[in-house]
């Protein structure tokens, strides 16, 4: 039998025997991000559909935990770091061929959007609440005039922001698995998923939650898709490509990536939650659990599987 | 100018010395390198062929590294070959992940290290400390645009590859078969 065998006199910590540069604070920006992304981006949609006051919890309570994920994101991409004193650097360059540049460019403008809309509805939540400064009651007065081109900046924004989570890996060709440009589309819709589900959670009201359950439902079917997509592509691509994908076909990523994404953090949530339309009493914690349970795994598990892949040699 | 190694298998011995080399002249610190030795069985037995390759950076010409680096940290300096500028360097790992070769490491200071060609030697018209130690002469570098240098003459009388030419980095390291 013909036989290739390879003995690599190199050992580099984090790149031997496999690469594994990026641990946990990646995956769990990219799940911190995306969630912010879906956030914002239904708050803005539904505001700039004039459905404030129908859906006030996706428009007005639940993008209050935007910018406390993108803080916390921020935190562990600080934290994944090595160098970490010469952060600042990437905000005295701009790269437009580099998808982590593009990351923190459009970081510094949905963070304080994700604030300002925040700050715009505070009152909402604490009726106490106080700006006590003057300037701040005059900020606040001047984006509650100027709110349209807020929410369009934030629609757009969210959504560039949930298509970089998934960019940020397709853009590593060295990496087979992550190479495809289906990584953004997913990461999006998985990002929206999650927003969508912490909507259901927070929401009080029926109509709301009805809505939310019937877009999570929609968008879990469009995150299927991709994944089926996905595999198509890397099948019929090269033979690096079909090894990537075999991680999840029979390769050590396979039970973790079909048991925790495919089927407990799409299949069933999708069913309870199709239950739940049509009149069943299900606990609403159950799905939305399972659908950020299922957001969390798809980072890891392709963060990982992604670095687990390379090409022959 | 192009700088370019190029690297005979058929005389390649696996010693290693060019991996103490770069370590010794490079100050790499211990437990990392820069350059390796690859050692590749292939066939049926008894029909066995051994390559023994000194692998390093490539210094590509389409570099991924230098494309992603989201602060111009891995850039192209003097005659091609890709530097990374230790005060610019996040150490965010984006550069490490691009590379199909996985040429680079981050250095126990916090930024990404790797091969340099031994840029600072070469700008004194000295040769890399690999191919200055290399105990069998296996190792040729010099600018491939000009047709009378080392690199140049050995790649037009022998055959050669490249590593991964699929991935499209036009690699600068040729491997002598």
């Amino acid at each position: 039998m013909r036989e290739e065998i390879i003995v690599s006199g190199r050992n580099n910590p984090l790149i031997d025997p496999q690469l594994h540069v990026w641990h946990w604070e990646i995956p769990t920006y990219l799940f911190l991000g995306g969630l912010a992304a879906g956030l914002m981006f239904f708050a803005a949609l539904y505001y700039l559909r004039g459905k404030e006051n129908d859906y006030r919890t996706a428009v007005k309570l639940a993008p209050m935990i935007a910018p406390i994920a993108l803080a916390l994101g921020l935190v562990a991409l600080f934290l994944d770091l090595h160098h970490k004193l010469y952060f600042w650097r990437l905000y005295t360059t701009i790269r437009l061929e580099s998808p982590m540049s593009w990351g923190a460019w459009t970081l510094m403008v949905v963070t304080p959007v994700s604030i300002i809309w925040s700050a715009l509805h505070i009152k909402e939540l604490f009726p106490n609440w106080d700006w006590k400064f003057d300037f701040a009651k005059e900020l606040i007065d001047f984006f509650q005039k100027k709110k349209k081109v807020l929410a369009w900046i934030m629609l757009i924004s969210s959504a560039i922001l949930g298509i970089y989570t998934g960019i940020l890996f397709s853009a590593f060709n060295a990496r087979p698995l992550w190479n495809t440009s289906i990584m953004g589309p997913l990461f999006l819709a998985s990002g929206l998923s999650a927003g969508a589900a912490v909507v259901i959670w927070m929401s009080k009201d029926h109509a709301e939650r009805k809505r939310f359950a019937q877009l999570d439902l929609m968008i879990i079917g469009i995150e299927l898709f991709l994944i089926i997509h996905m595999f198509m592509g890397f099948l019929a691509s090269t033979q690096v490509q079909i090894d990537a994908v075999n991680l999840f076909l029979g390769g050590p990523y396979t039970a973790q990536f079909w048991g925790f994404v495919v089927i407990l953090g799409m299949i069933v949530p999708a069913i309870l939650e199709g239950l739940e339309l049509k009149g069943y009493k299900i606990p609403v914690a159950i799905p939305v659990v399972l659908v950020l349970f299922g957001s969390i795994m798809l980072r890891f598990i392709i963060s990982n599987a992604g670095q687990a892949s390379r090409w022959l040699y | 100018m192009r700088y370019a190694m190029a690297i005979d298998t058929k005389k390649c011995v696996g010693c290693s010395d060019c991996v103490v080399a770069c370590q010794t002249e490079n100050d790499v610190p211990i437990g990392h390198c820069r350059d390796w030795v690859v050692e590749v069985m292939d066939g049926t037995y008894p029909e066995l062929e051994m390559e023994l390759r000194s692998e390093r950076c490539n210094h590509c010409e389409n570099s991924p590294c230098v494309r992603c680096c989201p602060t111009g940290a891995s850039h192209y300096s003097d005659g091609g070959i890709v530097l990374v500028t230790k005060n610019e360097c996040i150490g965010c790992s984006a550069c490490i992940t691009s590379c199909p070769y996985d040429a680079r490491y981050v250095h126990p200071d916090g930024y990404v290290d790797k091969c340099t060609f031994c840029l600072h030697r070469v700008k004194k018209g000295m040769q890399p400390a690999c191919v200055a130690v290399c105990p069998t002469k296996c190792m040729y570098f010099g600018d491939l645009d000009d047709p009378r240098s080392e690199v140049s003459e050995v790649l037009k009388k022998r055959k050669y590859k490249t590593l991964i030419p699929e991935a499209g980095t036009k690699p600068q390291l040729y491997f002598l078969i």
